[in-house]
């Protein structure tokens, strides 16, 4: 085992990393937000959104991630090109991206649907009392502490997104983990580089678990 | 100013309320007893339409509840509410509990609404506590920051549900004392409570449900005075609550 090709090869894993953390953080952003959109429409009176809406999360949570990567990758690119008319490249991160938040969205409605309602009923009650309509009761009063008691599942959430998107190497991105085993490869040493990438994953990932629940105790007070 | 005809309501095969009439004047305070389970919460959140109902019709200050055109949030904004478990805002600071509505539903500015929110917190006695949050009051002081919570809407009646059936009995004074209160500066009132104290002192009429019916609906006097010529099952009642 030699270690010391890890070294200089690390700004080239640094651009890796940076690619797999972009991809977390809007992956995180986007999946909140649509999962927020889910779970409001997962709630709602109307028979059909809120079936439509537990299809798209059951739809979703039962096929591969992996499946989800691939398919978009072929399909956004076709879709696209039949409704522009022209080809439109929309390049390999692009469709990572829009694969990983339609994935994750999926899990992040049902983290935020359970938020909502462990929020007590009463609160709705009140803020309806005192004239406010649907969305305001929603938006000022039931999110904000839905979303205060649900971080920690979130930030779990993402801490496995961030392992996760090591699956974009399917489609030659190179995040961190294509990173380091392309380097590895090109100077026979894939076995270190891969240990040194393990390694990593299992730092970043544990020490943010750490903080989760550490944040949690804080929360829970 | 409040008129409750012929209400009925359903929860699928069980009647909850059956043929509810009453009313409610300007500057009367009328308090609803009875057993629980008699129906007397879910008669008040019909007042402002936290709960629906099926048959029948309420009209709170010309505005018929019932009416499916009336808009809803806004009628609730005149009416004040104050509930069991109070339902502060645990997210909000004390101030911020008592102008979110202010601003978000009525349109005042932020300063107008914290000098209306701030006078009010004095009123009930609470002026040292506006940075807090919630969670750092005792539970009357929280009832209390409530009450001004829902006058600081300017409300044509107020309706109070159980207001100190969730307290300590060391704290249920205090809140009464405010609502004594209101009650004597002309506040309309409708309150479903057991603290019979607050019902001889303040009440105008006293409203007793059983089982989803308003089975007496008197003056104070005629309810208290004689016991005897009230029906079975308000005796019945009055002999549990009243030998404390």
């Amino acid at each position: 085992m030699d270690f010391s090709a890890i070294l200089p090869a690390l700004p080239g894993l640094w651009d890796g990393m940076l690619l797999t953390l972009q991809l977390m953080v809007m992956g995180v952003l986007g999946g909140v937000i649509l999962g927020t959109a889910l779970a409001m429409l997962r709630l709602s009176h109307n028979k059909w959104l809120a079936n439509a809406a537990a299809t798209y999360v059951n739809y979703f949570r039962s096929i591969p991630l992996l499946l989800v990567i691939t398919w978009f990758y072929f399909a956004v690119p076709f879709i696209l090109r039949w409704i522009t008319g022209e080809d439109t490249p929309i390049g390999a991160f692009s469709s990572c991206l829009v694969a990983f938040i339609m994935f994750e969205a999926a899990y992040f409605c049902e983290i935020v649907r359970a938020g909502i309602q462990a929020i007590a009923k009463g609160q709705m009650g009140a803020a309806q009392a005192l004239g406010m309509n649907y969305p305001q009761s929603m938006r000022l009063i039931i999110l904000p502490q839905a979303f205060r008691k649900m971080t920690p599942l979130l930030l779990q959430q993402s801490i496995i997104l961030f392992q996760d998107t090591s699956l974009v190497y399917t489609v030659g991105l190179m995040d961190f983990l294509n990173a380091s085993r392309s380097r590895g490869d090109i100077i026979g040493q894939s076995h270190e580089f891969l240990i040194f990438a393990g390694l990593v994953y299992f730092t970043v990932s544990f020490a943010a678990s750490l903080l989760v629940k550490h944040l949690q105790r804080r929360l829970a007070v | 100013m409040i008129s409750i005809d012929n209400v009925n309501k359903w929860y699928a095969d069980f009647q909850v309320l059956t043929n509810c009439s009453t009313e409610v004047k300007k500057g009367e305070v009328v308090v609803v007893c009875g057993p629980s389970g008699s129906g007397k919460s879910t008669l008040i959140k019909c007042v402002n339409a936290l709960e629906p109902f099926q048959q029948g019709d309420i009209v709170v200050d010309g505005t018929s509840v019932a009416d499916s055109k009336t808009n809803l949030p806004k009628l609730r904004s005149r009416v004040g509410m104050v509930f069991q478990h109070f339902e502060l805002f645990p997210h909000l600071s004390i101030t911020e509990n008592l102008t979110i509505a202010q601003i978000k539903v009525l349109g005042r500015s932020k300063a107008e609404a914290t000098e209306k929110g701030l006078k009010l917190l004095e009123r009930v006695g609470l002026q040292d506590h506006a940075h807090k949050h919630p969670g750092q009051l005792s539970g009357g002081q929280q009832q209390r920051v409530a009450i001004a919570r829902a006058l600081a809407m300017d409300p044509v009646v107020m309706l109070f549900d159980e207001p100190t059936s969730a307290l300590d009995p060391e704290m249920v004074n205090e809140v009464l004392d405010v609502m004594v209160q209101l009650a004597n500066e002309g506040m309309t009132m409708m309150c479903v409570t057991h603290e019979m104290g607050f019902a001889r002192k303040v009440a105008d009429r006293v409203i007793f449900m059983d089982a989803g019916q308003i089975v007496e609906d008197c003056p104070k006097e005629e309810f208290f005075g004689d016991v005897s010529a009230r029906s079975e099952r308000a005796q019945q009642f009055l002999a549990k609550i009243l030998q404390h």
